[in-house]
């Protein structure tokens, strides 16, 4: 049963950038891609835990803040050195300005 | 006969291999470290010691299983002591020989003894894992811990001693912590947070005496005050690893000297990592020797591929980052390439020092901050740096101008 999760309002975040959320003792990734579409991921990087939302979002990409690790965040797929496990993704809705996640 | 050698099974070295597979090699890729673990990441080992974790965890680079899909035969806790560049072979130490296509000298670097600090139960130096281990099992509350130099490895070593419950002295011969580097600004802050931890830094202060017995170790300071201490950890810089490489004629300068291509002064041997000095693009070709993580990777990816044929030139910036209590510092470039600062600050404890060139061309960015806060704007300030960019000082110096959108001017 898909549980939809309420993050925050569209303006929050801006074109081309990340943000983070906690839910439930558990962090994401909330992202709105140069086009303003959004995505979520675990918050966390697979390489060593640190949180994603303080990296760089360029294009559909988000490097990691600390070891320049790169996942595609529509996809989850990592994208080489030093990471080589995927992130999980969720999916992400925008209704009338509010963005909820499925958690 | 194309079998490819790799000296040293560190970060470079690892990389290197897996990129020699991934770039199309067919043959034999051999992978010689000296230490009995699979390969693993350094920068840990000093970092955030957890008091409640006694042992701490081996983070590996790459797994068996990793190794061997990409067919790469890692021969452990082996020493090669000779490297014939005629014969195109190298000898290791049980004098079995193996003969190479390309040889990659991935030696790393070791610690800077200092003379009159002997290795012993109490006065250690700090590179391996088994090091780490060693120190990690000793710290704990109402230890004794001096540290011998302020550079990053002793002051993270004592963030995490004095996390561990330890009672940490931290001494450090130049006028203050970090000289290399670091700009004073940014060492003042860390090195207030250590006084907070109440870390005891002593800085100018040259050592005139250590006696090691078999309780303690006493350092008898050039002020002639005396410290004594359980444990000493001695971490007053490193040196890299260059004697194959001399005795097997190479040209050395600060390290093992290689071009753009990593490429050292024989054609079919490269190095790459904490043991070479190369040219910097970014800075007009001027040769450095980084000790660096990030810098090891690219070496041994880069190096890779020219072994492979091609002919890609380093263009990376140094990067490199440390980690103290929760303070996060990040550099990219070298600061000393700049003539001018412009401070953006951030918050408590976090600020950005962008160093600007005579002709205003950004060159480098140091930051520092909780955790990782400033990690976005170093990364966005060596988009800039790559671009040669000239961002307006005012610019750079207002927190709510963000980075990005001069990166789009």
């Amino acid at each position: 049963m898909t549980h939809w999760v309420p993050v925050c309002n569209d303006q929050d975040i801006e074109m081309e950038d990340v943000i983070r959320f906690d839910h439930n003792g558990r962090t994401y990734a909330v992202y709105r891609s140069p086009e303003g579409e959004f995505f979520a991921t675990d918050g966390l990087c697979t390489h060593e835990a640190v949180h994603l939302a303080d990296g760089l979002v360029v294009d559909e990409t988000i490097e990691c803040p600390k070891h320049n690790g790169r996942f595609d965040y529509k996809t989850g797929q990592a994208r080489g050195a030093p990471v080589c496990i995927n992130l999980m993704t969720y999916p992400v809705k925008n209704e009338a300005g509010h963005i909820l996640i499925a958690l | 006969m194309n079998g490819m050698v790799i000296i040293g099974a560190g970060e470079a070295g690892v990389r290197a291999a897996l990129a020699l597979r991934e770039g199309g090699h067919r043959g034999s890729i051999t992978l010689v470290g000296d230490e009995p673990h699979l390969p693993y990441e350094r920068p840990p080992l000093s970092k955030n010691y957890d008091p409640r974790i006694i042992s701490p965890e081996l983070k590996v680079i790459a797994t068996e299983e990793q190794l061997a899909l990409a067919e790469v035969e890692h021969v452990r806790g082996e020493r090669i002591v000779a490297v014939d560049p005629i014969a195109k072979a190298v000898k290791f130490s049980n004098g079995t020989a193996l003969s190479y296509a390309f040889l990659l000298l991935a030696t790393g670097a070791i610690p800077r003894r200092l003379p009159m600090a002997e290795p012993s139960r109490h006065c250690v130096y700090f590179r391996t894992y088994d090091d780490a281990v060693a120190i990690r099992s000793r710290l704990g509350p109402g230890l004794r811990v001096v540290i011998v130099g302020g550079g990053f490895i002793g002051l993270e070593l004592a963030a995490s001693a004095r996390q561990c419950g330890a009672s940490v002295t931290v001494i450090e011969a130049q006028p203050r912590i970090l000289m290399r580097g670091v700009p004073a600004e940014i060492a003042a802050t860390i090195g207030a947070r250590h006084e907070r931890a109440e870390v005891e830094i002593v800085c100018g202060v040259g050592l005139a005496d250590i006696v090691d017995d078999s309780d303690s170790v006493t350092f008898t300071l050039s002020n002639g005050r005396m410290v004594e201490a359980d444990l000493a950890v001695i971490g007053v810089g490193a040196t890299p690893v260059i004697d194959l490489a001399k005795a097997a004629g190479l040209t050395i300068e600060n390290g093992i000297a290689v071009d753009s291509n990593m490429r050292t002064s024989d054609p079919n041997i490269f190095a790459a990592g904490d043991c070479c000095s190369f040219p910097l693009a970014i800075y007009g070709g001027r040769r450095v020797r980084l000790e660096a993580w990030r810098s090891a990777q690219e070496h041994g990816t880069l190096a890779a591929r020219n072994m492979l044929g091609n002919a890609e030139q380093h263009c990376s910036i140094p990067w490199f980052w440390s980690d103290q209590y929760e303070l996060g510092l990040q550099v990219v470039g070298l600061s000393d390439e700049g003539t001018s600062v412009v401070r953006r600050d951030i918050g408590a404890d976090c600020f950005i020092l962008f160093h600007l060139a005579a002709d205003l061309r950004l060159v480098a960015a140091s930051g520092i901050g909780p955790i990782n806060s400033v990690a976005r704007d170093v990364r966005l300030a060596e988009m800039l740096i790559a671009k040669k960019a000239r961002p307006a000082a005012e610019m750079l110096a207002r927190p709510e101008v963000k980075l990005k959108s001069l990166l789009e001017s």
